[in-house]
């Protein structure tokens, strides 16, 4: 690998005081033709062509971006990373992926502060400790790492939650997944870039696509605001705007597409080392390490490309973050943003071939797709280099909706969509 | 958040409504005779469109009535608002 970064390098560096870094990926224009383009230039649409041309040699490849790298859900998500979901199918995915996060930084040589520091998701009522015990017994069965927690090891484990028996929704208990945690999200889409860069791959930015075009039942190209570039393998990775893109090929999803929310604080010294969720109240807090609280919220209600959110969604989270840690009363908020969510019926992913040969979708991540990134890349590009899709991803192909073996995750998933 | 003209109640929060999702979904009039792709199309397909849209609403805090709003979800303005059951008042 050239420019390989290391302390070396670091040094080497640091005696020109740090002016002759090379930059981490080129500017390239785009060639009249590839072997396969991929749309959209977020985590999974970057992991994605870096596995089509490591692991299956496709290396006349582009990656086109209506934006900039990582300026979409990539860079506006919480950074959670788990895979503690109820059914087989979910867990076989979501684990796959967790097992490449932990070799990640080595494999990309790029730091992406994978941080394994636990997801703890709190119970709130009795039904919540049923589900989640259940949850607990079905991930150990499938290999994934899950305790239970009585109140007592939950105050134990993160002792800044208000365990009081006399607040409205009481801690009855929760479950910890160790092997969990965060990851820098910005660091994820610059380290595939720059990887997928290195094996020949073109990046190419501000480039939309206009148009999908089609020869009878073949994709052909795409329309783009850099021109028209012939392809006749076509990955759709574009999140919130799935359908747009779908519509433009003459194909209908199954999607909704909904603004979700997040927002941080003020930094502060080191209050919370852990991550704690609770779908029942719907706060989500974890702490960077900058210092803010990084809290997530929930969608709207109604289908919205927007990227802001409404004050109200805010308002509900924020109201059960401060019973859960009356310690942050007096926390400012420094920032508040939307991202586009594509939400799928059963609240599970779509990774699949289409009707349309050559033209893949991987959609449907709706509110949890940064943890899925290295596994959703690795899959879809196994998908897309063979025309068929890897065991891990047969489940989540897009005729499920017809035939109806659906991945229900809504409510199953320890997370409120 | 915006304000929602209630063709009943007049205008109030988007808060004390509820989003029904996309309009003029017609329930099959023969659901014993359709096939797997018919209902997979009434029943998850939508259009998710960016732009004007067509969609159902409910005063669910309100005089709990449903109607229908044409609201642009690119920038969530809304164009008009009718009746269940009215024409809509813009070309759909």
């Amino acid at each position: 690998m050239k420019n390989k970064y290391s302390i070396f390098s670091l040094i080497r560096n640091a005696f020109s005081s740090h002016e002759n870094w090379q930059r981490a990926w080129r500017d390239p224009e785009p060639k009249k033709e590839y072997d396969a383009i991929i749309v959209g230039g977020g985590g999974h649409g970057l992991a994605t062509a870096y596995y089509l041309a490591k692991k299956h040699k496709m290396t006349n490849i582009a990656v086109v971006e209506k934006g900039w790298i990582g300026g979409g859900n990539t860079g506006r998500n919480t950074t959670i990373i788990r895979s503690n979901y109820l059914w087989d199918a979910s867990a076989g995915l979501y684990d796959h992926a967790l097992k490449i996060w932990e070799g990640l930084s080595q494999e990309l040589n790029y730091n992406v502060m994978f941080s394994q520091r636990g997801v703890m998701n709190l119970a709130h009522n009795l039904q919540d400790v049923r589900d989640l015990k259940r949850r607990t017994h079905a991930n150990r069965l499938n290999g994934i790492d899950a305790i239970w927690l009585n109140t007592d090891e939950v105050k134990k484990f993160c002792p800044i939650i208000n365990t009081s028996p006399d607040i409205r929704y009481p801690v009855l208990g929760g479950t910890l997944q160790k092997r969990a945690g965060t990851a820098r999200h910005d660091a994820v889409a610059w380290g595939y870039a720059r990887g997928a860069d290195q094996l020949g791959v073109d990046i190419i930015q501000n480039c939309e696509v206009k148009g999908i075009k089609r020869d009878g039942d073949q994709v052909i190209g795409i329309d783009t605001s850099k021109g028209y570039i012939k392809s006749k393998k076509i990955g759709v990775v574009a999140a919130g705007h799935s359908s747009v893109l779908a519509n433009m090929a003459g194909l209908k999803l199954p999607l909704e597409s909904k603004p979700l929310q997040a927002l941080v604080s003020e930094p502060v010294k080191p209050i919370i080392d852990t991550v704690v969720m609770s779908n029942a109240v719907h706060a989500y807090v974890s702490q960077s390490d900058k210092g803010e609280l990084v809290i997530g919220a929930g969608t709207d209600s109604y289908v919205s490309y927007t990227q802001k959110g409404s004050h109200n969604i805010v308002e509900e989270t924020l109201r059960a973050i401060l019973e859960l840690y009356p310690i942050f009363s007096r926390m400012k908020m420094l920032r508040q943003w939307g991202g586009i969510v594509d939400i799928c019926p059963d609240a599970s992913p779509i990774i699949s071939k289409t009707q349309v040969k050559g033209l893949y979708f991987n959609c449907g991540w709706g509110t949890g797709g940064f943890k899925a990134t290295p596994g959703s890349g690795d899959l879809f590009a196994h998908t897309i280099a063979n025309d068929e899709p890897h065991k891990l991803n047969a489940a989540f192909n897009i005729n499920r909706f017809v035939s109806g073996d659906l991945v229900d995750e809504h409510g199953a998933a320890a997370v409120a969509h | 958040m915006f304000i929602i003209n209630c063709p009943y109640c007049g205008e109030r929060d988007q808060t004390e409504f509820s989003s029904g999702g996309e309009a003029h979904i017609v329930r099959p009039k023969q659901p014993t005779e359709l096939s797997d792709d018919e209902w997979a199309e009434f029943l998850f397909m939508r259009k998710n469109i960016k732009g004007i849209q067509f969609e159902r609403w409910n005063h669910s805090h309100g005089c709990r009535k449903w109607f229908n709003v044409v609201r642009d979800t690119s920038n969530d303005k809304i164009h008009a608002v009718y009746k269940m059951g009215e024409k809509p008042p813009v070309n759909k």
